[in-house]
């Protein structure tokens, strides 16, 4: 039953990332006529126009193109940037060790706060404990994630001189960075990220947790003399899971793109960067790649939230498969 | 439900978080209205002798880097904040709830199609449109809106769908059907009246993260273009003063907040005053 659906999950997945990569192609490639003329503007020459046609391999036919891509992505042998003359794969794997390790740390946060806050808030229901968290949490969905960055570094940076204000030393000793200033400098980036997220899941946390408490099952473990607590933790959090694994998944692809606005904020070398400094360099091959890598991630990380279902709750595979 | 139940404004007025949210979303309006008849400076007026002045009398705010007046940037701001509001959230409502109704009134591959469409398009959440839609036609502020309209589109369609295939189900809509009415106008008369409130819920939830997509936009450079004023942008400036004039980077994000924040409880008010069920399950 599992293979089966899990067959079938990974089809979609196929068949979502080819539906994607048409669309960034469409877009990207075909929509805006000549790339060659988008890149070098309206006062190229025509000798210049004519050699970046040539370059982006523009003379052949759209098909043939988008294979040409596609093979490429497959086998991580992409076409060079037009600013800065590498292969885009290889400055996105360079960025991605910046964005990656953000993105973990952020949702890191985000889970321990989330979880913490919401079962607390939950345990709590209708106190003062409460209320503080529900409030606290309106609060933070509010507030742009950029806008709570440039208060990190107001306070953190300008103030109390804490942490630098931006820029990333590199995980390499010999490079004049090292894991640990490395670690330091994503950390307010990681913060700044984490608290909208942080906010929205802990409502959806206090709100599943107090569902399953109303349940009979809840009612029979305390019965029989578990301590609130156990119950709590034992009982109640694997069943509340569902709503929050879902949530965590689309927190996770939305990191994703809020990671380009706050690797700008402090100015990280990370992907976020990247795509953003392509479009001001009209380097439409970064654009494409890279755009075409973050829909991959949103759509990978969906499919793994489907398959974390099936761990928490075998019972959703049959259904699904069937 | 008795004869002495309070009617919906009754409890509206009724309801601290919608009441709230109303009063904060009204101000950002009202500021917005106000700009269009009158405001304490010209926004972009610039004025370098007095750049960077603290709050007084002649300036409320202060002023920035090139000795615009803050309060009334501010006051103009809100104009390209609700603008987007409008448009990106009238695109994906029109749009959206055009693919839902249909999605659920004709069923079978239709439905398929339309839901394995909107499955995939989450791939492309606001930004990266966006970004995708700015590295073809350039910056500014139409090309956000309508990228952020078009990410909400799969979102409306999906909770369109959902909510409308409930409706179809139900006893009157089978009577209509008997009584000769099409699926165009059974969509019309039944469904879409009914499944308002959701519609209306969600489009003021979408209203204030449209409100932060335009603000993370402007702030990238990829929004609002100078000299129109938007806050976003007015964070980007402020970002480059945070040593000499940190103020200036409080002002734009609280009024962003503010108008978030007024939103959000609005519609969670909404949530439950459009619907008594769940006002009573709680």
């Amino acid at each position: 039953m599992l293979s089966r659906f899990l067959l079938k999950r990974l089809l979609t997945l196929v068949a979502t990332l080819a539906v994607a990569s048409l669309v960034v192609f469409a877009v990207l490639e075909l929509l805006p006529g000549n790339a060659a003329q988008v890149i070098l503007g309206e006062n190229a020459t025509p000798e210049s126009l004519a050699a970046l046609e040539a370059k982006l391999g523009l003379n052949e036919s759209a098909p043939t193109r988008y294979a040409h891509w596609v093979s490429g992505l497959l086998r991580g042998e992409t076409a060079a940037s037009i600013a800065y003359d590498t292969p885009t794969a290889e400055l996105i794997a360079q960025r991605l060790q910046v964005t990656l390790p953000l993105a973990l740390m952020a949702m890191a946060f985000t889970t321990v706060a989330a979880l913490a806050l919401g079962v607390y808030a939950a345990a709590h229901h209708n106190r003062l404990g409460d209320v503080g968290v529900m409030a606290g949490s309106q609060i933070g969905m509010a507030i742009p994630n950029f806008w709570f960055a440039i208060l990190l570094v107001l306070i953190f940076a300008v103030k109390l001189r804490w942490f630098s204000a931006g820029g990333f030393p590199g995980w390499r000793e010999d490079e004049g960075g090292g894991p640990g200033p490395a670690l330091k400098a994503l950390l307010l980036p990681a913060l700044a990220l984490a608290v909208i997220q942080a906010a929205m899941l802990a409502r959806v946390t206090r709100s599943a947790v107090l569902e399953v408490m109303r349940e009979d099952f809840v009612r029979t473990a305390r019965a029989k003399g578990l301590s609130r607590r156990a119950v709590l933790w034992r009982h109640v959090m694997r069943n509340a899971l569902i709503p929050v694994v879902t949530l965590m998944g689309l927190q996770f692809a939305n990191l994703v793109t809020s990671a380009i606005v706050v690797e700008n904020v402090f100015v990280l070398p990370g992907v976020g960067r990247l795509v953003f400094q392509a479009i001001s360099n009209r380097d439409l091959v970064v654009v494409r790649d890279t755009v075409m890598l973050l829909a991959a991630a949103v759509v990978l990380i969906n499919f793994l939230v489907d398959l974390i279902y099936v761990l928490i709750d075998p019972r959703l595979a049959p259904a699904e498969a069937a | 439900m008795s004869a002495a139940a309070p009617g919906f404004w009754t409890r509206c007025l009724r309801h601290p978080s919608f009441l709230i949210g109303a009063l904060l979303s009204g101000l950002v309006l009202l500021a917005a209205a106000l700009s269009l008849v009158w405001s304490p400076h010209p926004p972009a007026e610039i004025d370098i002798p007095n750049k960077l002045a603290a709050p007084s009398a002649l300036h409320w705010l202060g002023t920035d880097s090139l000795g615009r007046d803050v309060a009334a940037q501010l006051l103009v701001g809100s104009r390209a904040s609700i603008l987007v509001g409008v448009i990106a959230v009238g695109i994906g409502l029109a749009v959206g709830v055009a693919l839902g109704s249909l999605a659920a009134a004709r069923r079978g591959w239709v439905e398929e199609v339309i839901m394995r469409a909107t499955d995939f398009s989450i791939a492309f959440p606001a930004l990266l449109t966006a970004i995708v839609l700015t590295a073809i036609y350039g910056p500014g502020l139409l090309t956000s809106m309508v990228a952020i309209g078009l990410a909400y589109i799969p979102w409306f369609a999906r909770i369109t769908r959902g909510a409308a295939n409930a409706i179809w189900a139900r006893d009157y809509v089978l009577a209509a059907r008997a009584a000769g009415k099409g699926r165009w106008r059974i969509t019309l008369d039944h469904v879409l009246p009914n499944i308002a409130s959701v519609l209306i819920v969600q489009a003021t939830i979408q209203f204030g993260t449209a409100i932060l997509a335009e603000a993370a936009l402007s702030y990238l450079g990829l929004g609002t273009q100078p000299p129109q004023p938007s806050w976003g942008r007015m964070l980007n400036e402020a970002q480059t003063q945070l040593f000499q004039a940190p103020q200036l980077a409080l002002y734009p994000g609280v009024a962003i907040a503010v108008a978030v924040l007024g939103l959000n409880l609005m519609g969670d008010g909404l949530r439950d005053l459009l619907d008594p069920k769940l006002a009573r399950a709680r």
